[in-house]
């Protein structure tokens, strides 16, 4: 929930973060990126508690934290090295349920290409991996300590 | 979860090796015979020997001995220079965001193709098991090698079985974020989830402390390190980083990028990967 509602923060404050995170001069800098922790990192535009839906859907251990109000959101127009973009989002239910770049580089096509690939990935693509049969696990590289408690672990240990 | 195909018989060896767990995983009928071991075997013990030669953590190792000044390049295994050669390479296609050659605090700047050598190693030993599978007249097999999270593929039939690949949340690491569908190639993540910041920044030499992460998969697992570890030292903007990085594109790589804030990028490959040359 806490990585959704500082994502959601992210896009509303515009696709900037998609393109040149360099432009980036609001709150969601690289202070509040190392603040993710915080509560008031997190804060979204309302403050409702956490529905039952929420949770089911996220694994994350800490539950308690910020939420999201439902409705549609349009972030800011924001000046990226390939144009204006603006991105618009959808929340229901506390989860991003749909993303979408109303204002977008067309000018050439190299840039619609981009455009058409970097995505934010939703919420929904998310919760699909969770039930989706995979072959193995990529991440920061996995130590031998840490091996034995990883989804890896498992996987490795049905085949053996 | 109800499958339309069953799933074919498959046989996993996991051993640690480099520090690491290292899993091979053979996928198809013949799997679980008694020569897949073998051919697996000949996998590992390949992975055993680059560590001998390039590990910094063995003071016997080629890598150290030519650190502290004992054996020249040309004294050392011809892989030693081809791995070099491999290096300057990476450095120059990450413009200078990946570097091997490490200052050790007094200014010196020492040898360390660590970053390069483990998607190389990974690499070669996928070829010594499928080519050893072959060998045994074991066609039809598919081939994976999955070093701590940084695995690569081989899938024998072109019309084949892909492997998937999931991603794991930087923020929480028992959540899968998005799955990636590779038939050959690789698929290697940067971050510092696991062992905390352990990434430099080749510019200013202070380790990378930001969260997030950044995957990149493609024909190559050992570009795709490349590119993810340079990119994740890179930082914000790391994904149109990459997407300018020569060859990224035009060869097929794509990438997932978790920025510091959390959000979660994708940047899907503009062209079918080419399978590897075994």
């Amino acid at each position: 929930m806490r990585r959704i509602v500082v994502a959601v923060m992210s896009t509303i404050s515009g696709l900037v973060l998609l393109f040149s995170y360099h432009t980036s001069t609001n709150q969601l800098g690289e202070t509040e990126a190392a603040s993710v922790q915080s509560r008031s990192a997190a804060s979204a535009p309302a403050d409702p508690p956490v529905t039952s839906d929420d949770t089911a859907g996220d694994t994350s251990s800490d539950s308690s934290s910020g939420t999201l109000a439902s409705g549609t959101f349009t972030g800011d127009s924001v000046a990226t090295r390939w144009g204006p973009v603006q991105v618009e989002i959808t929340v229901k239910n506390g989860k991003i349920t749909k993303s979408e770049a109303i204002v977008y580089p067309t000018e050439n096509h190299r840039d619609v290409e981009i455009n058409d690939n970097a995505l934010p990935i939703l919420s929904d693509e998310t919760i699909q991996a969770q039930s989706a049969q995979i072959d193995f696990v990529s991440g920061a590289t996995v130590t031998s300590d840490g091996y034995t408690q990883s989804l890896q672990s498992a996987i490795d240990q049905a085949f053996q | 979860m109800i499958e339309a195909v069953p799933p074919p018989p498959r046989r996993a060896v996991v051993e640690q090796i480099m520090g690491m767990p290292v899993g091979v995983h053979v996928r198809g009928d013949g799997a679980r015979g008694t020569d897949v071991e073998a051919a697996i075997q000949l996998g590992l013990a390949g992975l055993r020997e680059a560590d001998a030669v390039f590990s910094t953590w063995r003071s016997d190792s080629a890598i150290e001995r030519l650190r502290r000044g004992e054996l020249t390049v040309t004294q050392c295994s011809p892989e030693v220079a081809a791995v070099i050669e491999l290096c300057d390479a990476a450095r120059e296609r990450t413009a200078g965001w990946f570097e091997y050659l490490i200052d050790d605090g007094s200014g010196t700047r020492l040898i360390d193709p660590t970053g390069l050598v483990k998607g190389w190693a990974v690499e070669r030993a996928l070829t010594a098991v499928v080519v050893a599978l072959e060998g045994q007249g074991a066609t039809g097999l598919d081939v994976a090698v999955n070093a701590g999270g940084d695995v690569a593929v081989h899938r024998a039939a072109v019309d084949g079985r892909s492997w998937l690949a999931g991603i794991e949340d930087p923020a929480d690491r028992s959540r899968i974020l998005a799955t990636v569908e590779l038939a050959s190639g690789g698929i290697a993540t940067s971050g510092s989830a696991a062992r905390g910041a352990h990434i430099v920044n080749p510019f200013t030499g202070e380790r990378v402390a930001r969260g997030g992460s950044v995957t990149v998969y493609g024909p190559s697992l050992m570009w795709a390190d490349v590119f993810a570890t340079a990119a994740f030292a890179y930082g914000d903007g790391g994904l149109e980083w990459l997407a300018d990085r020569p060859g990224f594109r035009s060869e097929g790589y794509g990438a997932v990028v978790v920025t510091a804030a959390g959000l979660t990028l994708r940047l899907a490959p503009s062209c079918t990967p080419l399978p590897p040359v075994l």
